[in-house]
């Protein structure tokens, strides 16, 4: 059985994280030295860098300030920024988080808002150190999955081993995330296929075109050149492999950045930006793609990677799992799951993927990730604008 | 049928392989029965031609198409971005770029 935190709206968290939020890139030094000597004690930085209001970058904020793996908030504003920092303190206030805002130009300038913000970080983190934690059902999970340094082996080995593992989880009343729609061009007719019904099914293969017509117009697919040294020739063939990752289970419903899932069940997240080509590539990076799940509720979340990623994140532990066997010998230290096992004959697709699933577990109870431990909180926010969800993404 | 090569055939529909270790240049390969002897080294996880390809032809891999074949590929050769392409984006590669390196 896992322990969580149990929050006010009824979420369990497998984490109690500090967060420090920087509104401003003018403020991500202050907010950065405010968590270094606390930096192995889950307290994790977050923000937005951009100075223009943006109601994406609100919401993601907003979400991810009253995720459940977070216990406490503060919050960091240079003092002239346009990021609306009142209506997100309210919002966390709201959530029964203890929250501050720290007004750099208010403070007095850098040297006391550290020690300020030093000052509160430390009383709440303690606090949060005493906190007593409540048994928490696989049920009450969600776990998001990404790829990134993908390899022809990622297709093969890793993803559908995470598919596997999704598959357990949903059976048993989890909610399970697959994303990037810019990944699963060439796969729409077969996805659409799986939903719960044909109205999801055409709002599938509408998010895969929006996808395709985007790429297209920036000139790029979402490929990079070490994709095609690892083996991958198109990104049909990257989608394939990446397609993998959502194992079996029926399509319960499609949801945006920010969208919890209203209940168990496997969920295709559209990160793909609705209306004309705005703020340039939907997601510049495989941490954006992380925090956007994560903003979903994710309380882990499941990378696969070929070529060999060495990230993690702030808020929620992700999961690495190697699917190339060479870069498992070389970067074992880095990797929770050696899912190159499966090309060698020396484990079985099951096998792994109940791996990943007691892993999963496990951070319930207490186990840490590679990532965790080697102190990566890699995070990453830039401009998006979307529409809210129509009627048909979320079937009853 | 792939019993003991160095690949795999990951559906039956399939008209490439997928390379499980490194292949070496020379090396004596049996697809689907025909013996091909490897023209160059293959890397982990790169595909090979089941059987010839003509261009144009969709290259099928998972049993789905993955792409189009941009030239005649022979059976046991190097299926990869310089004779195929996407039906999609074009793929984006440092190669040009690389000289010696690796």
């Amino acid at each position: 059985m896992m322990q969580g935190f149990l929050r006010s709206d009824g979420r369990k968290g497998i984490r109690n994280v500090v967060a420090v939020g920087y509104l401003v890139e003018c403020a991500h030094h202050v907010a950065r030295e405010i968590a270094l000597p606390m930096r192995d004690d889950d307290v994790h930085v977050i923000g937005f860098p951009g100075c223009y209001p943006n109601e994406y970058a609100q919401r993601m904020m907003e979400q991810l300030c009253t995720h459940p793996n977070v216990g406490a908030v503060l919050l960091v504003s240079l003092g002239c920024e346009s990021f609306n920092k009142y209506g997100l303190e309210r919002a966390v206030r709201a959530s029964g988080r203890p929250v501050k805002t720290l007004t750099i130009q208010a403070t007095g300038g850098t040297r006391a808002s550290i020690a300020e913000g030093r000052a509160w970080v430390a009383e709440h983190r303690a606090a949060l150190d005493v906190m007593p934690t409540v048994p928490m059902d696989v049920s009450e999970l969600v776990i998001g999955t990404v790829c990134g340094g993908s390899d022809g082996t990622s297709g093969i080995t890793g993803n559908p081993a995470a598919g596997r593992a999704f598959d357990r989880l949903i059976a048993a009343g989890a909610a399970c995330i697959f994303e990037e729609t810019g990944e699963l061009i060439g796969c729409e007719h077969i996805m659409a296929s799986r939903a719960i019904n044909p109205a999801l099914g055409e709002v599938i293969e509408a998010s895969v075109a929006k996808a395709a017509r985007y790429y297209a117009t920036l000139g790029y697919g979402s490929f990079a050149a070490g994709n095609a040294d690892g083996g991958l020739s198109t990104i049909e063939e990257k989608s394939m492999g990446a397609y993998a990752k959502s194992g079996s289970s029926p399509i319960s419903g499609l949801i945006k950045p920010g969208d919890v899932p209203p209940k168990g069940g496997l969920y295709l997240l559209d990160v793909v930006p609705d209306g004309d080509v705005r703020f340039g590539f939907p997601n510049i990076n495989d941490n954006a793609e992380i925090a956007e799940l994560i903003a979903c509720g994710a309380h882990a979340v499941y990378f696969v990677t070929g070529r060999g990623s060495v990230v993690g994140s702030a808020i929620s532990p992700v999961i690495k799992i190697c699917a190339n066997p060479e870069t498992y010998r070389r970067m074992a230290d880095d990797m929770d799951v050696d899912a190159g096992r499966i090309l060698e004959g020396r484990a079985t697709l099951d096998q792994v993927g109940q791996e990943i699933f007691d892993l999963t577990i496990g951070l319930g109870q207490g186990q840490r990730t590679r990532s965790e431990d080697l102190g990566h909180q890699e995070f990453i926010l830039t401009y998006k604008s979307f529409e809210p969800l129509g009627p048909a993404c979320l079937p009853r | 049928m792939t019993d003991g090569m160095p690949f795999l055939l990951l559906d039956a529909r399939d008209n490439v392989l997928v390379v499980t270790r490194r292949i070496k240049a020379g090396e004596r390969l049996n697809i689907d029965g025909e013996a091909v002897v490897a023209e160059q080294d293959f890397p982990l996880a790169h595909k090979l031609a089941r059987k010839p390809i003509a261009p144009g032809e969709t290259i099928v891999k998972y049993g789905a198409p993955i792409g189009v074949a941009t030239a005649a590929i022979p059976c046991g050769a190097h299926v990869h971005v310089h004779n195929m392409k996407s039906a999609y984006t074009p793929t984006y590669t440092l190669d040009a770029e690389k000289g010696d390196a690796a």
